[in-house]
């Protein structure tokens, strides 16, 4: 076994980053992800590689734009109200085609907000946020092992795929610190003959582009990049199950709150409730199939999160309104406690 | 299977992170499943601090501590804003030289400990964190006291090596206390 080595969440992400292989970070500190751009400034220097502290967050977007073009392995990580700023730069990427990899440690908002973890960017990362037609992969870590491991996985989709993945995380899972090891770091490389790294003479210039004045032609790219899509859709979707063999009861839940969920899924079977959980580790794509499944078999859905109720409405997609589905959730900075969920599950027994 | 939830709460400077790391740590060490929360944000910059330490035979839940096994608290607010959450049965470690109140409750081990006039006393006046862990360590089977000084070895950075026995003799004194 690997050694076991105690670190933060956001050093996590930064240590498997760049052993994932990215030698280019650029980013502008907010709280409470700051420890990435520590940890980055701290090492890449000495690998050979560039850490950048930009005058903004759209300046650090469009420098991975560009990095990403010339085919490196490139990430930008910031908070909630930060990638709000970048959410322009996210669209262009889109728009081009290139991948890149981005981390959102969430804070509560709308606005400011403050700087307690929050899952209130959930809309923001899987329906859009820049403008256009486009997706990002998005991956809930629930642990700091996962904050690793996700992230080397981020990487890989992103190359495979030409597309932006996203960690969407929260302040907790960021600062907290856990055992992990980096023992399963899988590393995929793909070739990238559209980057942009001279042509020596050889070969016709490679163009990135987000400008199509033809709309047919802007028709073309959005269609084919939809198809690439619907590869995604079918292929990478990831999440996990737990006690749901006999469950007629099913909490979903993703990130932090799956932990506090865990534990009140454990303290209402102790009741002799018969209660699961799905917690979805892709959000886009999101696991329909579990879901729906699920949907045939229990009396009712129960959503937890940090916010007003944002992935609520892909569990109501993704089993067809068949079942009624709850909210649990607290907002702000706040994290429901196990009781509270405990409280909610107890209601969804008595079918209120 | 045991797993035990630990409250560290003080004001900012008194070393309430540090030995909340120690504490997990000495799990890491002794394959105990850890997490380590702290407080980070406002509550940090309004001058109180406080972390969670989970140690556990099996993996760790939810990183957040709502019922504490353990409180050690290192002020008066601290102690006031965390005593009833304590869980029945459960232990809370106090500096006496910083806090004068009693706890009222009946249903807790308390400890009262002059850690920062221990500390004072003994010439390493910023270990009073340091002696309550080595109480805690005594009073809960939560980690084996053994193995301090590789432990500390184990992630205090080489330029500050030379704090880690006076590290040692702290938690020796609060172990002895």
């Amino acid at each position: 076994m690997a050694e076991r080595v105690l670190m933060k969440g956001n050093e996590a992400i930064a240590e498997a980053a760049i052993r994932a292989g990215c030698r280019h970070y650029f980013g502008y500190p907010i709280t409470p992800q700051t420890e990435i751009a520590a940890y980055m400034a701290k090492k890449m220097p000495k690998i050979g590689g560039v850490f950048l502290q930009a005058e903004s967050e759209i300046a650090s977007i469009n420098m991975v734009y560009g990095a990403a073009a010339a085919g490196m392995r490139v990430m930008t990580s910031s908070s909630s109200p930060g990638i709000s700023l970048k959410a322009e730069g996210l669209s262009y990427i889109a728009g081009s085609d290139v991948p890149a990899f981005v981390v959102n440690v969430q804070r509560g908002g709308p606005g400011l907000g403050g700087i307690q973890p929050s899952q209130s960017d959930y809309f923001q990362a899987t329906k859009g946020g820049g403008h256009g037609d486009y997706r990002m992969i998005v991956l809930a870590p629930a642990s700091v092992q996962e904050m690793a491991s996700l992230t080397i996985k981020g990487f890989n989709l992103a190359d495979k795929y030409r597309m932006t993945s996203m960690i969407l995380a929260d302040g907790t899972i960021g600062q907290m610190m856990e055992p992990i090891s980096f023992e399963d770091a899988e590393i995929e490389t793909y070739e990238k003959p559209w980057a942009l790294t001279g042509t020596e003479g050889k070969r016709p210039h490679n163009i990135v582009n987000s400008l199509y004045l033809q709309p047919d032609q802007l028709e073309k790219t959005n269609f084919e990049r939809y198809e690439r899509y619907k590869i995604v859709e079918e292929n990478e979707p990831m999440w996990e199950e737990y006690m749901m063999e006999d469950a007629e009861i099913c909490v979903v839940a993703f990130g932090i709150a799956s932990r506090v969920a865990k534990n009140a899924v454990v303290a209402a079977r102790n009741e002799g409730i018969k209660v699961g959980l799905i917690r979805p580790i892709t959000l886009w794509p999101f696991p329909t199939k579990p879901l729906a499944a699920a949907a045939d078999k229990v009396k009712s859905f129960i959503s937890v999160e940090l916010n007003m109720g944002q992935m609520i409405e892909d569990v109501r997609l993704a089993t067809g309104c068949k079942r009624p589905v709850t909210l649990c959730n607290r907002t702000g900075g706040m994290i429901p406690s196990p009781e509270q969920v405990l409280e909610s599950i107890r209601n969804a027994q008595k079918g209120e | 299977m045991k797993t035990t939830q630990i409250l560290i709460a003080g004001f900012g400077g008194q070393g309430v992170l540090f030995a909340g790391k120690f504490l997990a740590y000495k799990g890491l060490v002794q394959d105990k499943q850890v997490s380590w929360l702290p407080s980070y944000g406002p509550e940090m910059r309004g001058g109180t601090a406080n972390c969670s330490v989970i140690l556990s035979d099996s993996p760790v839940g939810s990183p957040i501590i709502t019922v504490p096994d353990v409180l050690v608290a290192m002020n008066l607010p601290s102690l006031q804003k965390f005593v009833d959450s304590v869980a029945p049965g459960g232990k809370i470690f106090i500096d006496s030289t910083l806090i004068d109140a009693k706890v009222e409750r009946a249903d807790v081990e308390v400890f009262y400990i002059p850690a920062t006039q221990m500390a004072k006393d003994a010439g390493f006046s910023t270990l009073a964190n340091m002696i309550l862990m080595g109480k805690v360590m005594k009073e809960c089977d939560a980690v084996a006291f053994d193995g301090n000084k590789e432990t500390l070895e184990s992630f205090i950075p080489a330029k500050k090596a030379a704090l880690i026995d006076m590290n040692c003799q702290a938690l020796q004194a609060g172990y002895d206390f």
